[in-house]
């Protein structure tokens, strides 16, 4: 176990406390920079969807986590840097352009969002964003001179510098894995800023931060619009991998995805938005695992035990139609949300820092350290 | 002028039945301080007991239609022991996802079990029409405006002048100084709950004649519910029926006398305006805190 002992405020908000720090990321980051040699091209697919998961789950943690502004629209904004980047490739205008002409709009758009949620807190905010994102959606759709309505979108292979970059390509890999990794440098440094501080300030007491002298309203519509920001960038490059893009593609579902990715990682720290991002991503993979081998797995171990030939047959035939039932992922999705909200609210980084703490403790750890506290509510309609 | 009625009765039909599932929001709200994302597929669900019970199993419509009151506020009871009690007084985002989870997994489940074809109940008040003039006017549309005026004003007299009411009224106010008072506050909740679940169950078997029942209902006509309990200002019983029937007729006239595309989008609209002018809604009570 390794003693921290901070003697100034610099070393309060180092990038990395200690220099294990840049051995366990370093090591991450080589896998990751020779993962398009080692997996297959389904897999990485699958990890660029993770890059771009988790950048959203980033940009809603800064809002949703550190603000604590809930919102349930950001499908929104994503499907805003989507159909910007659409819309500018028709004009040829160069990636890096449209790039940051998505983020800047999308950016805009979210302050204009963000100015409105001024007045509202909780559950009026949730309302307010869905409205949004429900409204974005109809106008898609009804837009059809930039938009193409319903038909949708194709979007062109990138071409950065004059090399084109197919979406299946490592290079596209790589620019995806930049922005993440740009976008968690960047909000790192951002919350250990002043305005950082401020956010998680009016997260956790509006009112205290407003007497320390906090432009409550000034940091709120700005974490909108950073949030926005890199959400619009993470949708250029949700359009490139998919190639075509449609009014349909991001409806509330999609915005209660990243609601989970960021509730499943664990609404407090960056390591979440990842972690949540590869299990939302996963999950399809999963299911199809599920589909194509667990029945047969089954069937051979209910062999093993015993059971004959045909009774094993009946059951990787019972398994097999359970595992294609319709709403099989929807209800996998319901029961997660539900089991982590009551028993794991900090999510699977704060599971991991549990594991942690019991190996560093080990003979002295003890369960009640992460026991939650009893609440009782007071209306929040007197505030 | 003709049409103008005939938009405007089917509009308060329709928002009736927003107004019925904005009620059940209400209701919660009221007593916990929590929003019930799941409200719609509760109605969903309501629908789907009302079918089997009338629909497959041949019973008579209103015994059909009082077993899955019955099972529904059961089933409500069960959802809030699992799911809500153990996360009470928990920040409501905590809240909010645990009851968007339970209704992912309600709308699956019935896809399952019931299949995802539209499905339909016959009632006594399918067929027939009343004729005023040349205004016709479906049984089933007014026998919604009828329920939901009944519903709504045994709700108001049970909050405002029953006990029980009252200690609902006290709990959501401090949970902690209702408990010291002696109100039982867990199980308070736990009729919330079954109430709001049964009249969901209401609106689910109203609407069926209407919509039809499939398993996407819920969600649909929950959003369209969101506005009319915050037009209303959340937490209010008048304020949730009013609510709904404005959106009702909003969608309903928007509907009729604009372009495409702006039915689905004026509730919405709206909503944004009202939030934007007057955040506690129309009826909402706005409080200030004094220190």
């Amino acid at each position: 176990m390794r003693f921290l002992f901070k003697t100034d405020y610099e070393d309060d908000i180092k990038l990395f406390p200690h220099s294990g720090y840049f051995v366990s990321y370093g090591i991450l980051l080589a896998l990751l920079l020779i993962a398009p040699y080692l997996l297959s091209s389904y897999l990485m697919s699958q990890l660029v969807f993770v890059c771009i998961y988790a950048t959203v789950g980033v940009a809603l943690l800064i809002l949703t986590g550190f603000t604590g502004q809930a919102s349930l629209g950001h499908a929104a904004f994503l499907a805003i840097g989507a159909y910007t980047a659409a819309y500018l490739q028709k004009y040829n205008v160069p990636f890096p352009v449209y790039f940051l002409a998505a983020g800047a709009l999308t950016g805009l758009i979210g302050a204009m969002v963000g100015f409105p949620a001024l007045r509202l807190t909780g559950i009026y905010l949730v309302i307010a964003t869905i409205s949004f994102a429900l409204i974005v959606e109809e106008i898609l759709a009804r837009w059809e001179s930039v938009t193409n309505g319903n038909e949708g979108m194709r979007v062109k292979t990138l071409s950065l510098l004059g090399v084109t970059v197919p979406r299946d390509s490592p290079t596209f890999y790589y620019l995806c894995l930049a922005v993440l990794v740009l976008t968690i440098v960047g909000t790192l440094n951002l919350l250990r800023s002043p305005t950082g501080r401020a956010f998680v300030a009016i997260r956790d007491s509006e009112t205290a931060a407003r007497s320390m002298g906090v432009n409550v309203a000034l940091y709120k519509v700005k974490s909108f619009a950073i949030s926005a920001a890199i959400t619009g960038f993470a949708g250029v490059l949700f359009a490139h991998k998919l190639s075509f893009i449609s009014p349909e593609m991001f409806t509330l579902q999609l915005s209660i995805e990243f609601i989970i990715v960021i509730l499943i990682g664990g609404t407090f720290s960056l390591h979440g938005a990842v972690l949540g991002a590869i299990f939302i991503v996963m999950i399809d993979p999963f299911l199809t695992y599920l589909k194509d081998d667990m029945p047969g797995i089954i069937a051979g171990i209910a062999a093993t035990f015993g059971a004959g030939t045909a009774t094993a047959g009946n059951i990787q035939s019972k398994v097999a139609a359970f595992a294609s039932l319709n709403g099989l992922k929807g209800a996998i999705y319901g029961i997660i949300i539900v089991l982590f909200v009551l028993f794991e609210p900090l999510g699977l980084y704060g599971r991991w820092l549990k594991i942690k703490l019991f190996f560093q403790l080990f003979p002295l750890y003890k369960r009640a350290t992460f026991k939650r506290q009893k609440i009782y509510v007071k209306s929040e309609r007197n505030r | 002028m003709l049409d103008f009625v005939q938009q405007l009765v089917s509009g308060v039909a329709l928002g009736c039945v927003y107004g019925l599932i904005a009620l059940g929001f209400v209701l919660v709200y009221k007593a916990t301080e929590v929003v019930n994302f799941a409200q719609g597929d509760l109605m969903m669900l309501g629908g789907f007991f009302a079918f089997t019970f009338i629909g497959m199993m041949g019973l008579n419509y209103w015994i059909g239609f009082a077993g899955a009151v019955a099972a529904m506020a059961l089933f409500g009871m069960l959802a809030e022991r699992v799911v809500v009690r153990p996360i009470l007084g928990y920040p409501q985002f905590s809240i909010i996802m645990a009851t968007i989870g339970l209704g992912y997994f309600l709308r699956s489940i019935a896809g399952m079990i019931w299949g995802t074809d539209d499905l339909k109940i016959e009632t006594p008040f399918s067929q027939g029409v009343l004729r005023i003039g040349s205004l016709v006017l479906a049984y089933d549309k007014l026998s919604v405006i009828a329920a939901t005026m009944i519903l709504c004003t045994l709700l108001y007299l049970f909050f405002n002048k029953t006990t029980l009411g009252t200690a609902m009224r006290a709990s959501s106010e401090n949970m902690l100084a209702a408990y010291y008072m002696g109100i039982p506050v867990k199980r308070v909740v736990s009729i919330v709950w079954a109430i709001s679940a049964a009249v969901a169950t209401c609106a689910g078997v109203l609407l069926a004649p209407i919509t039809f029942i499939h398993s996407n209902v819920g969600l649909v006509l929950g959003l369209k519910a969101f506005p009319a309990a915050v037009l209303g200002g959340f937490g209010s019983i008048p304020g949730a029926v009013v609510g709904g029937v404005l959106i009702g007729v909003i969608e309903s006239m928007a509907g009729f006398y604009l372009a495409e595309g702006w039915k689905d989008v004026a509730p919405y609209i709206v909503l944004l305006t009202v939030l934007l002018l007057k955040p506690e809604g129309l009826f909402g009570l706005h409080v200030r805190k004094k220190v």
